[in-house]
C-alpha cells in the first residue's frame, strides 16, 4: 500500500479546529443545562404549611432528632419539605426507552463500523498488503 | 515515544516524560481521583433509590469496576503508554474509536474537576458559616483559584504532583477510619434502625435500586486513571496492575464505610438530595457526631479529596489531550511537552477554563452525571476492547504482563453491568444521556470525514507486535 502522507494543516486550520471542538463541547453540554432539559425528573409535593412530621413520613424519634440536629425544628419549613417530599417519577415510556436503546445502539455501531475500515488502512500501512 | 521534537539549528532534541513513578504512586492518583466519591456525590444514588438501594449499588458498581480493573490491568500492561484507554483503542479497535476513547476520559475527569471544585466552594462557605459569617459568602473566587493552583502543580511536574496526592489522599482516608472507629467507641451513635424504619429502606421499591446503579459508579469512577501514568511509571507491568488492583480494594473498604457510617446518622432524604441536602454527607456525619475534633478532620479529609480527585483530573484529562494531540487527532499544538518541567502545559492550560465553566454554573448531581456518563461509554468499550485484543493477538502471540483470569466472564459482566446502568441513567436523567451520546456522535462524523485527513496512517501504530490476526 502507498504511503499515506497528510496535507499540512496551517495555525489557522488548527485554531478553527480548536474553535469547532469548543463549540460542541460547550453546545453538547451546557445546551441541556440552557434548555432546562437536563437534571432529574424529581419533583416535590406542594408546600403545606400545617404539616407534621408524621404527615412528613416521619414516623420515628430518630428521624426527628436527626431533622432537628440538621437544624430544622418545625415541620412547616418550605426547604425542608421540598428536600423530604420530592419524588423521582420512574414511569417508564417504552418509546423514549426505545430511542434511548436505538441512540446507544447505533453510536457504537457508527464507531466501530468506521474505525474497521480506518483501523484496515493502518495496519496494511504498518505491516505492508497481506500476500 | 518522541513527543516532541525541538530543531534548534542543526540538532534536534527529543523530549519525553519522565520514568519517575512507583506502585504507590499508581494507587495515589487511582485512590486520590476517586476517594471524593465518598466525600460527595455517591449520595445521590440514596436520593434515587433509598439506603439498601445505595448499598447495593455500591457493591454491583464494586463489581463492575473489579471488571475493569482486570481487563484494563491486562491490556495496560502490554500497551503501556500515556493515554492510557485512548491508545489501547488505537491499537486495538482503530482511530475513531480511540478518539472517542480520548473524549471520554477528558470529560470524565474535567467533570470530576469541576464537581470537586464546587464541593470545595461549598465546604469554605460551610466553615464561613460554622464560624459565624453570617452573610452569602461568594464561593465563585475559592472554585476559580483551587482549579488554578492545582493547573500550577501539574504544569510544575508530574512527581511533585503525584506526591502531594500521595500525602493529602492518606489523610483523607485515615479521616474515614477514624470517623468510623469513634462508631464504634460510642463516640458517634448511630440510628440505622430508626432512620431506615419503614419506607425509608427502599421508598421506591426494586426499581429503586436499579436506579441507585446510575450514581453507585461514583464511588469508584476514575480509578481506571492508573494507566493515564504508563509512560511515567518506572516498571508499568508491575506497578499498574499492582496499583490499579490495590486502589480498588481501598474503595471497596472506604465506600462500604461510608455507606454505613452516613446512612446510620443522616436521613436518607436529605442524605440523598446532594443539591439542596447534604453535598458533603461524610462532613455532614461529622456535625451531628457533636464532637469538634471529628468535624475539623472530616473537613479537611473533604477538602484533601476534592483537592488531591480535581489534582489527579488534571493530570489524567491533560495526557489524554495531549496523546490525541501528539497523534494529530488534535491540532498538533497539544502535543508539546515543556522543554523544563516535561509536562504537556498546553494541554494543561486549555482545559483549564472548560473545567472553571462547568464548576461555575451547573448543578451538582448535572456535573457528576456527565462525568459518569462519559465513564459508562469508556466502560462499555473496555469489554469490546478485550475480547478483540485477545482475538487478535492471542495469549501466545505477545507477551503480557498480566493476564487476567475466567475470560471472557469479566468482559460479559461488564457489559451487562453497563447495559443495567444506562437504564439506571434514563431513570430520571434521559435527556442528558441522549444528549451526550448525540455530542459523541456529531463528532465522530467530523473526526472521520474531517479531522483523520491530518493523521499519518501507519505511525499510529507503535507498539512492537506482530500482525494483528483477521488483517
Amino acid at each position: 500500500m502507498a504511503r499515506y502522507v497528510p496535507p499540512h494543516q496551517s495555525k489557522i486550520g488548527q485554531i478553527i479546529d480548536v474553535i469547532v471542538l469548543l463549540v460542541l463541547i460547550v453546545g453538547a453540554l451546557r445546551l441541556p443545562l440552557w434548555f432546562d432539559l437536563a437534571g432529574g425528573a424529581k419533583t416535590p409535593a406542594p408546600f403545606n404549611a400545617t404539616a407534621t412530621w408524621a404527615d412528613l413520613g416521619q414516623d420515628t424519634p430518630e428521624k426527628i432528632a436527626a431533622y432537628k440536629a440538621l437544624g430544622y425544628d418545625n415541620p412547616d419549613n418550605e426547604a425542608l419539605q421540598a428536600i423530604i417530599t420530592a419524588r423521582y417519577d420512574y414511569t417508564i415510556n417504552p418509546v423514549e426507552l426505545a430511542i434511548m436503546v436505538i441512540v446507544v445502539v447505533g453510536y457504537f455501531f457508527l464507531i466501530i463500523r468506521f474505525s474497521g475500515s480506518e483501523y484496515k488502512e493502518v495496519i496494511a500501512e504498518k505491516f505492508g498488503d497481506k500476500k | 515515544m518522541a513527543n516532541v521534537q525541538q530543531a534548534a539549528g542543526t540538532q534536534v532534541e527529543k523530549i519525553s516524560l519522565l520514568r519517575v513513578l512507583g506502585p504507590a504512586h499508581v494507587w495515589a492518583l487511582g485512590v486520590g481521583i476517586v476517594l471524593v466519591g465518598e466525600y460527595m456525590g455517591w449520595n445521590f444514588a440514596v436520593g434515587k433509590g433509598g439506603a439498601y438501594a445505595a448499598l447495593i449499588a455500591c457493591w454491583f458498581a464494586g463489581l463492575l469496576y473489579t471488571c475493569v480493573a482486570m481487563i484494563d490491568s491486562e491490556v495496560t500492561s502490554t500497551v503501556a503508554a500515556a493515554g492510557g484507554q485512548y491508545t489501547q483503542a488505537k491499537h486495538i479497535i482503530g482511530p475513531l474509536m480511540a478518539f472517542n476513547v480520548g473524549l471520554y476520559l477528558v470529560f470524565a475527569y474535567t467533570m470530576l474537576e469541576a464537581a470537586n471544585a464546587i464541593t470545595l466552594g461549598y465546604l469554605v462557605s460551610q466553615v464561613a458559616a460554622l464560624s459565624g459569617y453570617t452573610g452569602e459568602l461568594n464561593q465563585t473566587p475559592f472554585i476559580v483559584l483551587t482549579i488554578l493552583f492545582l493547573a500550577w502543580l501539574n504544569y510544575r511536574g508530574v512527581l511533585a504532583t503525584l506526591n502531594f496526592n500521595l500525602v493529602i489522599t492518606a489523610v483523607a482516608f485515615i479521616a474515614i477510619i477514624v470517623l468510623f472507629l469513634s462508631t464504634l467507641t460510642g463516640t458517634t451513635q448511630l440510628h440505622h434502625a430508626g432512620l431506615m424504619a419503614g419506607s425509608a429502606s427502599l421508598p421506591y421499591g426494586a426499581i429503586g435500586v436499579v436506579a441507585a446503579m446510575h450514581f453507585g459508579l461514583w464511588y469508584y469512577l476514575g480509578i481506571e486513571g492508573t494507566t493515564q501514568a504508563a509512560e511515567e511509571v518506572r516498571s508499568p507491568a508491575r506497578a499498574l496492575p499492582f496499583g490499579t488492583m490495590a486502589g480498588i480494594i481501598t474503595l471497596l473498604i472506604a465506600a462500604t464505610l461510608t455507606w454505613y457510617i452516613c446512612t446510620g446518622i443522616l436521613p436518607w432524604e436529605f442524605l440523598g438530595d446532594g443539591v439542596n441536602g447534604s453535598v458533603a454527607p461524610l462532613f455532614d456525619a461529622s456535625r451531628l457526631s457533636g464532637s469538634t475534633f471529628l468535624m475539623v478532620l472530616l473537613g479537611i479529609g473533604t477538602m484533601f479529596s476534592t483537592m488531591a480527585s480535581a489534582n489527579g483530573c488534571i493530570n489524567d484529562a491533560s495526557r489524554a489531550w495531549f496523546a490525541m494531540g501528539r497523534d494529530h487527532y488534535l491540532p498538533q499544538w497539544f502535543g508539546a511537552v515543556h522543554p523544563k518541567f516535561r509536562t504537556p502545559f498546553r494541554s494543561i492550560i486549555f482545559l483549564v477554563p472548560i473545567a472553571i465553566l462547568f464548576a461555575l454554573g451547573a448543578p451538582l448531581d448535572q456535573v457528576i452525571t456527565f462525568s459518569i456518563l462519559s465513564g459508562l461509554l469508556e466502560y462499555t468499550f473496555m469489554p469490546i476492547n478485550v475480547i478483540l485484543f485477545r482475538r487478535k493477538w492471542p495469549l501466545d502471540t505477545i507477551k503480557r504482563g498480566y493476564v487476567h483470569p475466567f475470560h471472557p466472564v469479566p468482559a460479559i459482566v461488564l457489559l451487562t453491568l453497563c447495559a443495567v446502568t444506562y437504564f439506571a441513567v434514563f431513570l430520571g436523567y434521559g435527556t442528558q444521556l441522549i444528549a451526550m451520546v448525540g455530542f459523541y456522535i456529531v463528532v465522530s462524523l467530523w473526526f472521520h470525514f474531517w479531522r483523520y485527513r491530518f493523521v499519518k496512517r501507519g505511525d499510529q501504530f507503535t507498539m512492537p507486535w506482530p500482525r494483528p490476526r483477521g488483517y
